[in-house]
């Protein structure tokens, strides 16, 4: 028996289809049958009918059909199925047998080719007695033919020979051979796909018929044969429903079969046929969930169906067998457009299957562990007469046998020993590998990285009982870091010991210090004993010993192991290893931390490595060393302490270089560093760990960066939560948990010793130079060199800052856009201790707001850092914010005369222009002048002299001038006359004589102008008294040129007689003016309103008096009447 | 009852893991490991838009030929596991869901534990308790 024992036959995975056997063409040496052979099997797509051709020589003996059964009565089956069944009927017995035929219809020898096909069909039809196969002929033409019904001696010939065969019409076909040859042959095809259809059915009909004759007692094996057969005929007939109906019939009645130890096999063999054909019609229908439940069920209903229990792993290896044809089915149904999900997909049958391997082999071990002396039964049980067995699942040493009991115990016997040294033979690991394999490949696709892992270390443990170490290296250690990194350290422990035990059997040094550092480190869930054993194998490697045999290693292996661990002890060289300990958890801890994340440059750098050991046993290395990304700084840092090679072990705890376990050990480390290295980062690259000794092995342990492993990172984060208080150590103890990777420093310019004070009046105003003096005081023991001050507007301010801001040291003049905002390493020069320098810069700030100054003073210095002179570069950086206000604010105002609001001028009049100028400044101001500028549209009245000049203004107080101007013409009356502009020259009062005088100036703001067509001016004294005289003169001005015609009146009032024209009518010429005289004669004292004049222009009706009265006084102050100095009233009182 | 007891963090690193004594933890192990993926995939599938009112049970993640695996994932992101037997035929995914339900609160009386550090292996006597009793109950 092979290791295919279980695989399924081939003629039940096949898709049956129905068989046409072709004869009468020669495809050797007939070219033209070649032609016609080819057209049917070559490229058959999906599109033609399903039929398997053959060709077979005219006189081929099919196989002989058995004189039917007259009754079923005393017939006792004596199995399920035959095991050629299948085959016959999809290889051996045709639907159709066809013969192919040359003749032409006018052919002239007809006679004797007719009774030669006739013939023909005769010996087929002979051979195929007591079948219902059909018979059709074809003959092959060289003409092509002409149409139906009108070659009528085609159509008598065709009569005749169909006569002449025992032929119906219908069975006979004509193939031209012509240029069409495909189109003829797929039309032939479809044909003979009916008439095989037919056979099928008759067929089926015919097993169908038998029914009536069983009986449920003797002949429960052939109910199930048949609904077999059923199914499979109509599976060949393409009725694939059906099909599943009659297999799952057939399922059913397998299962109710009486079941006994003796022919268990072929029920679960036939089950699983059954099963298999069921799984894969309901794949074929897209209808996987049956599948699945079909196959569930199955499992569930055949798992307890064991049979013999020393065969026990017959019955495993058929379970795994019926997972992984499973498997490969749903695989199958996948690759044709099925969706499988992440937990139903083909990799859990597969899976599975694995697991039953795995379990067969188990049980193999346990039962086919025969003494050597054992020998293979002869003659051999498993022998059969013709090589093969009549039914499928049956004991080739008593095939047909039914009963309960076998016949024959001996002979069962040495049947099941057979059996189970055949067994012995079988490459079970082979086959659990290329299971896991195709259950990885699925995992893979259907996103379950943790089912795969799992699975590839089952391979890897595989390959390692299968003593291919090197592949069970490669596996294993490939899905090591994925445990490492979930932190299952359960898992990763199992695996490393199987790596461990791999390496020592392969003598890989490299590998084997590389897991045993990892697991006699802390993430090892060994228990202590195993990890000492595996310390002091790793001590004994280290010192160029060969280590001891790991536990549980095949006998075999570990000699060979010996040898080669003997070799690597004497090959000399090769005897250095470094171990990236980084991505792993190794036994030793190591943390590195700069005492402070930056360093001056006059200081020395300060570095502590801690070290930390987890093995059961004190360790002694021999060297530490720490990489820096500046290569200079590693001669700093290194410590050495060659030992003899036999002392490793020696737990002298005061020695420098041992770590005891459980105990933190520190390394200082100090340096001074490179004054070019300022404001550069000191990293650490790399710290090495040297165990063992140059004389014999030693090896490198390699951190990358500050130390730390896979594990630390989370351990870290759980002590920092933790709220567990830190245990109270000695003072040269260090709790490791409290310490923190620094593993890069920076380093800072030496704190400068000089004080830089800044002496100002903020805030700043507007547009003046704002003066600030600079004091830089050296406070250093020695002379400072090369001082420089940068000074201005911060950079990475707002960039309109910028444009708006100007620095200059000469406060003489007032700078303007040329000076840029930042004054770049302005020189002073050296200073000596304790001197002092100020320097005064001015800024000038365009605009208000708030901006950042910076003031940055560099020198250079010679100081000593640990007995080291060094030349150092300090700077001081002084910021300082300072707010632009404005100094003052300038109010502008247009009054009349009278000092009333104007909203628009007239021609002529005049008008007061007002200016104030209320100090916004905190500081005292000085305006020097102020200069009013006016256009040409604007005239002065009188002078117009500053009349501020010299005026100091305090915070609060307010300056006004005024000026009286008027507009001499109007051009056109549009609204918006320019008027000037106002300058005012000021600074603060504190400031010193030579800073310049600011100018501030202010756009005087527009005016609208009109003409009036008259103009009245009242001329009158500025008070009056009650009874006496009040003479008022009003003028009356034409100001067009043309006569105006006015009519004016006076009102009566009760403060006022007077006397005059109340009312007149008069006539003005242009450029004239009217004079008209009243006496008024007050009647009250105090502030009287004046009878109102009403003037009406008869021309100008829009000029209203009301706008005329603007120009006449309303009121005015009468006096009470001056008492005579009476002499009674005061001698009264 | 339950041949597998798991508790695994927010990371996926076990936090506690039982099992029946009988049979090789190893097994367990991996088996709790592996349904890990299931959850990774249950957790990441469901819509975020309805991460609160996501059910906590997940229910059956896979069937093995011996065991049924179920699942159970907090807010926190913290997964239970639970094993049982396949032949027990017995446990509803009502009895199922209580056993969770169980699990959860004695998780909570775990963290409400002002001396247990989140993130460290369980090591509590009730926890242990309860989880024994869970495992036994059908024994």
């Amino acid at each position: 028996m092979s290791p295919g024992q279980w695989d399924l036959p081939p003629e039940l995975c096949c898709r049956p289809m129905a068989f046409v056997a072709l004869t009468g063409l020669d495809v050797v040496y007939n070219a033209v049958h070649r032609a016609i052979w080819d057209a049917f099997c070559a490229n058959r797509r999906a599109d033609r009918v399903p039929i398997s051709f053959k060709v077979l020589p005219g006189d081929h003996e099919y196989p002989k059909c058995r004189t039917k059964r007259s009754s079923y009565e005393w017939y006792i089956p004596k199995g399920i199925l035959k095991t050629g069944w299948m085959n016959k009927h999809l290889n051996l017995v045709p639907a159709l047998v066809v013969v192919f035929y040359e003749l032409d219809w006018d052919e002239t020898q007809w006679k004797e080719k007719q009774s030669e096909c006739a013939t023909k069909v005769e010996i087929v039809r002979t051979s195929l007695q007591g079948r219902n196969t059909k018979v059709a002929v074809v003959l092959i033409q060289k003409k092509t033919p002409l149409p139906p019904g009108e070659d009528v001696v085609a159509s008598e010939r065709a009569a005749a020979l169909c006569n002449a065969c025992d032929l119906s019409g219908k069975s006979l076909f004509v193939l031209p051979h012509t240029d069409h040859l495909v189109g003829y042959i797929i039309r032939l095809e479809n044909a003979f796909y009916e008439h095989a259809q037919t056979y099928y059915y008759t067929e089926i009909r015919k097993v169908k018929s038998h029914k009536e004759f069983l009986n449920k007692t003797t002949h429960q094996l052939l109910f199930v044969r048949h609904q077999f057969k059923i199914a499979f005929f109509s599976e060949l007939k393409q009725d694939t429903q059906n099909a599943l109906k009659y297999y799952r019939t057939a399922y059913n009645l397998v299962h109710e079969l009486r079941a006994h130890e003796t022919n268990m096999l072929e029920i679960k063999n036939m089950a699983g046929f059954i099963n298999y054909k069921i799984c894969r019609l309901c794949f074929q229908h897209s209808i996987p969930l049956e599948a699945i439940a079909q196959f569930r069920k199955h499992i569930d209903l055949c798992k307890k169906k064991i049979g013999s229990a020393e065969l026990g792993f017959e019955h495993i290896a058929w379970m795994s067998k019926q997972f992984q044809s499973f498997g490969d089915l749903f695989d199958e149904a996948v690759k044709l457009g099925l969706t499988a999900i992440q937990t139903q997909n083909p990799g859990f049958y597969y899976q599975q299957a694995a697991y039953y391997a795995q379990e067969r082999k188990q049980l193999a071990s346990q039962l086919c562990s025969h003494e050597a002396s054992v020998s293979y039964p002869s003659p051999d049980p498993l022998e059969t007469p013709n090589g093969m067995l009549d039914f499928y699942g049956q004991r080739p040493w008593r095939q047909g046998h039914q009963s309960i009991d076998p016949p024959d115990p001996e002979k069962e016997k040495s049947g099941i020993l057979a059996l189970q040294l055949k067994e012995r033979d079988v490459p079970h690991s082979e086959l659990i590998i290329a299971l896991l394999s195709s259950a990885v490949a699925q995992f893979k696709k259907y996103k379950c990285p943790r089912m795969k892992s799992h699975l590839m270390v089952q391979m890897g443990e595989e390959y390692y009982h299968a003593k291919d170490y090197t592949k069970s290296l490669k596996l294993l250690d490939y899905v090591m870091c994925d445990y490492r990194t979930e932190r299952w350290w359960t898992l990763l422990t199992s695996i490393l010991a199987t790596a461990l035990k791999c390496s020592y059997l392969m003598g890989q040094v490299k590998d084997y210090i590389t897991y045993s550092l990892e697991l006699i480190g802390r993430a090892s869930t060994l228990k202590e004993d195993q990890k000492s054993r595996i310390e002091k194998n790793l001590i004994k490697v280290l010192m160029n010993e060969c280590p001891d045999t790991e536990p549980e290693c095949d006998p075999a292996a570990v000699k060979t192991a010996q040898n080669l661990w003997a070799d690597r002890v004497s090959l000399a060289g090769n005897n250095d290893f470094i171990i990236e300990v980084q991505d792993y958890v190794p036994f030793v801890q190591c943390k590195a931390r700069f005492l402070s994340p930056s360093f001056h440059v006059d200081v020395p750098v300060q570095l502590h490595i801690y070290l930390k050991a987890d093995c059961p046993h004190p360790i002694r290395f021999s060297k530490l060393c720490v990489s820096f990304n500046n290569q200079e700084y590693n001669q700093f840092c290194e410590v050495e302490e060659p030992y003899e090679s036999n002392d490793i072990l020696e737990p002298s705890g005061q020695g420098n270089m041992c770590l005891v376990p459980g105990k933190t050990r520190k390394y200082h480390f100090k340096f001074v560093a490179r004054t070019e290295d300022v404001g550069k980062k000191i990293e650490i690259t790399e710290i090495d760990l040297m165990l063992g000794n140059k004389n014999g092995r030693y090896m490198f342990l390699k951190w990358r960066g500050g130390g730390g492993d896979a594990a630390s990172p989370q351990e870290a984060l759980q002590a920092s939560r933790s709220f567990k208080r830190r245990p109270r150590l000695a003072d040269n103890q260090v709790d490791w948990d409290s310490v923190s990777i620094q593993a890069n420093t920076m380093v800072i310019s030496r704190i400068p010793k000089v004080s830089v004070q800044l002496h100002h009046e903020p805030p700043a105003l507007t547009n003046e130079m704002y003066c600030m003096m600079v004091n830089i005081e050296s406070q250093e023991d020695s002379l400072i060199r090369d001082i420089k001050l940068t000074v201005g507007l911060k950079p990475g301010q707002d960039a309109n800052l910028t444009q708006t801001t100007h620095v200059t040291l000469n406060g003489t003049e007032v700078c303007d856009d040329s000076h840029p905002a930042l004054l770049h390493d302005i020189f002073i020069g050296e200073l000596h201790p304790g001197q002092k320098i100020v320097k005064p810069v001015y800024f000038r700030c365009v605009t208000t707001g708030s901006r950042i100054f910076l003031v940055h003073v560099s020198y250079m210095v010679n100081t000593s850092v640990e007995s080291k002179e060094i030349m150092c570069k300090c700077h001081k950086d002084e910021t300082v914010n300072i707010e632009t206000v404005v100094p003052f604010n300038v109010a502008m105002k247009f009054v009349s005369t009278r000092f009333e609001h104007l909203d628009r001028m007239y021609v002529d009049i005049p008008f007061l222009l007002m200016t104030d100028i209320p100090s916004a400044s905190p500081w005292p101001l000085k305006l020097f002048s102020s200069q009013l500028q006016l256009t040409s549209s604007v005239v002065a009245v009188d002078n117009l002299d500053s009349q501020i000049e010299e005026v100091v203004l305090q915070t609060g107080e307010s300056a006004s001038e005024c000026f009286c101007v008027k507009c001499p013409s109007v051009t056109s009356n549009t609204s918006g006359v320019t008027t000037g502009r106002y300058t005012i020259s000021w600074k603060r009062e504190s400031n010193n004589e030579k800073l310049p005088v600011v100018c501030t100036s202010v756009t005087l703001p527009c005016i609208t102008v009109e003409a009036i067509p008259l103009y009245v001016h009242a001329d009158l004294p500025s008070f009056g008294r009650v009874r006496e005289s009040l003479p008022v003169k009003y003028l009356i001005q034409n100001r067009t040129s043309q006569v105006q015609d006015v009519e004016m009146s006076v009102e009566p009032s009760d403060a006022f007689m007077f006397s005059g024209l109340k009312q007149v009518r008069m006539r003005i010429l242009p450029g004239n003016e009217q004079e008209m005289l009243y006496n008024f004669y007050p009647l009250m004292a105090g502030y009287q309103v004046l009878p109102s004049l009403n003037i009406n222009l008869l021309r100008f009706p829009g000029v209203s008096s009301q706008l005329l009265r603007r120009f006449l006084p309303t009121r005015i102050f009468i006096k009470p009447q001056g008492r005579q100095v009476d002499d009674a009233s005061i001698a009264a009182a | 009852m339950a041949v597998c007891i798991a508790v695994i963090a927010k990371e996926n690193y076990p936090l506690y893991i039982r099992s029946i004594p009988a049979e090789n933890k190893l097994k367990f192990h991996y088996m709790v490991h592996t349904s890990l993926d299931v959850v990774e995939e249950k957790i990441s599938t469901v819509g975020k838009a309805l991460v609160d009112q996501r059910e906590l049970y997940l229910g059956l993640l896979y069937p093995t030929e011996d065991y049924k695996v179920y699942g159970y994932v907090t807010n926190s992101k913290v997964k239970f596991v639970i094993v049982v037997d396949s032949s027990n035929t017995a446990l509803r995914d009502n009895e199922i869901r209580s056993m969770f339900r169980k699990l959860h609160n004695s998780y909570t009386d775990v963290m409400c534990n002002p001396f247990y550090n989140p993130g460290d292996t369980i090591q509590s006597k009730s926890f242990d308790t309860m989880v024994s009793g869970m495992m036994l109950q059908a024994c």
